[in-house]
């Protein structure tokens, strides 16, 4: 326990309001902050920095970042498309089947993603469920594909983006629908220019969880995608290799995904990261 | 007030069962007219709106606006809102946040077809006539709750609508704004053109603003008819309280002296009235109304008058004597609760006060014409002999 605070103590006008911390839930606190942050510190202190601008020039870490964006923006881009329906269709839908639905979609959240690997390849692989018919009618192959590697992004990312969009839409007032409804406006235009403008927002936020969640994805890529040079070979994917290789450009890499990833946090911070504010 | 064929006007039986509470009302509204619905909260006005706009669907009756059917379950017909043309001012305006005020406004105009352009000239005339161009650029979290009032109303006029609903339109405003936002209304609506209805439960606000009250009390209609009827013959005693009026049931006993025997103990006699402006009713006293008859009688506080001890001759008809219960300070006036048979609440001067000396307790004789004394044939009760 704390020494109960006194007049004279020095700490007295920084103390947090509320009692005290008692030590057994300080100290464990303060070793996850240090556990979180380690990695992190020790990511820019054995930075090769000298070396920094020979390594992330080199042609395989730009084709590797190139590719990465491509494939996490095309992600993105597929998951707003059939993610805002799918949330709008969760949002609006009660009932057993709404529930099953919205499990199914929370799913790859949780899923490792390996398993989704290799799940799209059982489904959209050369003689998957689907994947035999886009073969023999359209001559269309996804694994090991750029394409591939979009597909595998999306199925892992398009969940965050989902479960963001659904919060705001099932919060969204009712309300202003009817009262369009009212003005004359059909369904796909309220949502057109009422609903969605209303969960703007919140799009952005899910659209950026999403992205962050594809340009990280590794497993699900791999798996489904392999790992091509300058075709399905994303950043992480070059980072792993680079580690076996040439460490100092693994290291080198990383900076450059730790980078993206604290714009991103930048970019949420004030939608996420205080608590109170709705998203 | 026909509205069959392909008049204008509202024509609607609406029946809507949700659990265990039900609306069953019959609402007509000539082109033009301005009807106010007036009742309790949860006596179904809000439903009633809803059902009229197709946000809610109808259980069973009717909804037909000039010879169109709008809603009819029996013939499996049902028009949804977006295509009905009805305005609606919600009571809470719900205006699109995320728009400007012109915008807002130029919606309507908008997903009718016309070009951003037209419906933005369109939406600044219709500013323009509820007196808020100036504010057109502003989006509605910048707006005072009448501006927000007024850009509602034109919202809803520039949709060009054929019905006209007003949820508790004045209800979310501030004493001086609802003076000022009151009488506009009044304007707009009689400019409107088409049936407007509107949904308050502030009497004041249906006397000002309608041409006829509709009274809704747990889901039914208890009364239909001109202000000044429901204003001067309340048919339950919630109208009655709204009015400011002492409210009686009893029973007609004397055909001759027009004597009411009242069910709360003691009798009242009342006398002829002519309502003007009112819609021909029977007039009491004078119709066939026989012994037996259930009957409503009204006195206004002020028309009772209170006497330290008994009136001598030639005194009015009613005099009884109470005892003072209550007594409530009002803005020009005293109000004082007598009890007694029957028991009433009396107006006073001030002055009166303190020459009667009143207080909590102190005995009274109470008066009061028959001519003030106002007994109807009670509506909702039959049998009653015409």
């Amino acid at each position: 326990m704390r020494a109960p605070p006194t007049r004279t103590s020095p700490d007295r006008a920084r103390a947090p309001a509320g009692p005290g911390t008692p030590w057994v839930l300080g100290v464990p606190a303060a070793v996850a902050v240090a556990f979180l942050g380690l990695p992190l510190l020790a990511l820019v202190v054995r930075a090769p920095w000298q070396d920094l601008p020979r390594l992330l020039t080199s042609s395989g870490a730009i084709a590797a970042l190139r590719l990465s964006l491509v494939c996490a923006t095309s992600a993105t881009a597929v998951s707003v498309l059939l993610g805002v329906p799918l949330a709008w269709l969760l949002a609006r839908t009660t009932g057993r089947a709404a529930g099953l639905l919205r499990a199914l979609v929370t799913l790859p959240l949780v899923f490792p993603p390996v398993v989704g690997g290799v799940g799209l390849l059982m489904a959209l692989g050369r003689t998957g469920l689907v994947g035999r018919y886009l073969d023999a009618w359209f001559g269309l192959t996804l694994p090991f594909t750029t394409a591939g590697v979009v597909v595998a992004e999306t199925f892992v990312a398009m969940p965050f983006l989902v479960v963001t969009v659904e919060g705001a839409l099932r919060s969204a007032d009712r309300g202003l629908e009817e009262a369009a409804a009212t003005l004359g406006s059909r369904p796909f235009t309220t949502f057109r220019r009422v609903t969605l403008p209303l969960v703007a927002p919140s799009l952005l936020a899910g659209g950026v969880l999403c992205w962050a969640r594809a340009l990280g994805e590794f497993g699900a890529t791999v798996t489904f995608a392999g790992n091509l040079p300058e075709t399905t070979q994303t950043m992480p994917l070059a980072v792993y290799l680079a580690l076996e290789s040439d460490p100092d450009a693994a290291v080198a890499l990383s900076l450059v995904l730790f980078a993206v990833s604290v714009a991103v946090l930048a970019l949420l911070r004030d939608r996420w990261l205080r608590p109170g504010r709705a998203a | 007030m026909t509205t069959a064929g392909g008049a204008p006007g509202l024509a609607a039986h609406l029946v809507v069962q949700r659990g265990r509470f039900a609306l069953d009302a019959e609402v007509t509204v000539e082109a033009g007219e301005v009807l106010a619905v007036l009742g309790p909260n949860g006596a179904g006005k809000t439903t009633m709106l809803r059902a009229l706009a197709g946000l809610e669907a109808l259980t069973s009756g009717r909804v037909v606006l000039g010879g169109d059917v709008w809603d009819e379950p029996a013939a499996g017909r049902f028009v949804p809102t977006v295509d009905r043309a009805v305005g609606v001012v919600f009571q809470d305006y719900r205006l699109f946040p995320h728009l400007s005020v012109v915008d807002n406004v130029a919606f309507g105009p908008r997903v009718r077809g016309e070009r951003r352009a037209a419906a933005r000239r369109e939406a600044l005339a219709w500013l323009d006539r509820v007196g808020l161009a100036d504010v057109a650029r502003r989006v509605p979290g910048e707006l005072s709750g009448g501006q927000a009032q007024r850009v509602a109303l034109a919202r809803a006029l520039a949709a060009r609508p054929r019905l006209l609903l007003l949820d508790e339109p004045l209800a979310a405003l501030d004493a001086r704004t609802r003076l000022d936002v009151r009488s506009e209304l009044r304007t707009h609506l009689a400019a409107f053109g088409g049936p407007s209805l509107i949904v308050t439960h502030d009497p004041l606000e249906a006397l000002v603003l309608a041409d006829r009250i509709l009274v809704l009390e747990a889901g039914r209609v208890v009364q239909d008819g001109p202000p000044g009827l429901v204003a001067r013959r309340p048919a339950t005693e919630y109208v009655a309280r709204l009015m400011h009026l002492n409210f009686f049931t009893g029973v007609l006993t004397d055909r001759d002296t027009r004597r009411v025997d009242l069910d709360s103990g003691g009798a009242l006699h009342a006398a002829a009235h002519d309502l003007p402006g009112a819609e021909p009713v029977p007039p009491e006293g004078e119709v066939d109304v026989l012994p037996g008859a259930r009957m409503l009688v009204v006195v206004a506080p002020s028309a009772i008058a209170l006497h330290p001890r008994e009136p001598g001759a030639g005194s009015p008809r009613n005099v009884w004597r109470g005892t003072v219960t209550g007594i409530e300070l009002l803005t020009d006036r005293v109000r004082v609760a007598v009890e007694g048979r029957p028991s009433a609440l009396v107006d006073v001067t001030p002055a009166a006060v303190a020459d009667l000396d009143l207080a909590a307790g102190r005995p009274v004789w109470l008066s009061a014409k028959a001519t003030e004394v106002v007994a109807y044939p009670d509506p909702g009760r039959a049998p009653l002999v015409l």
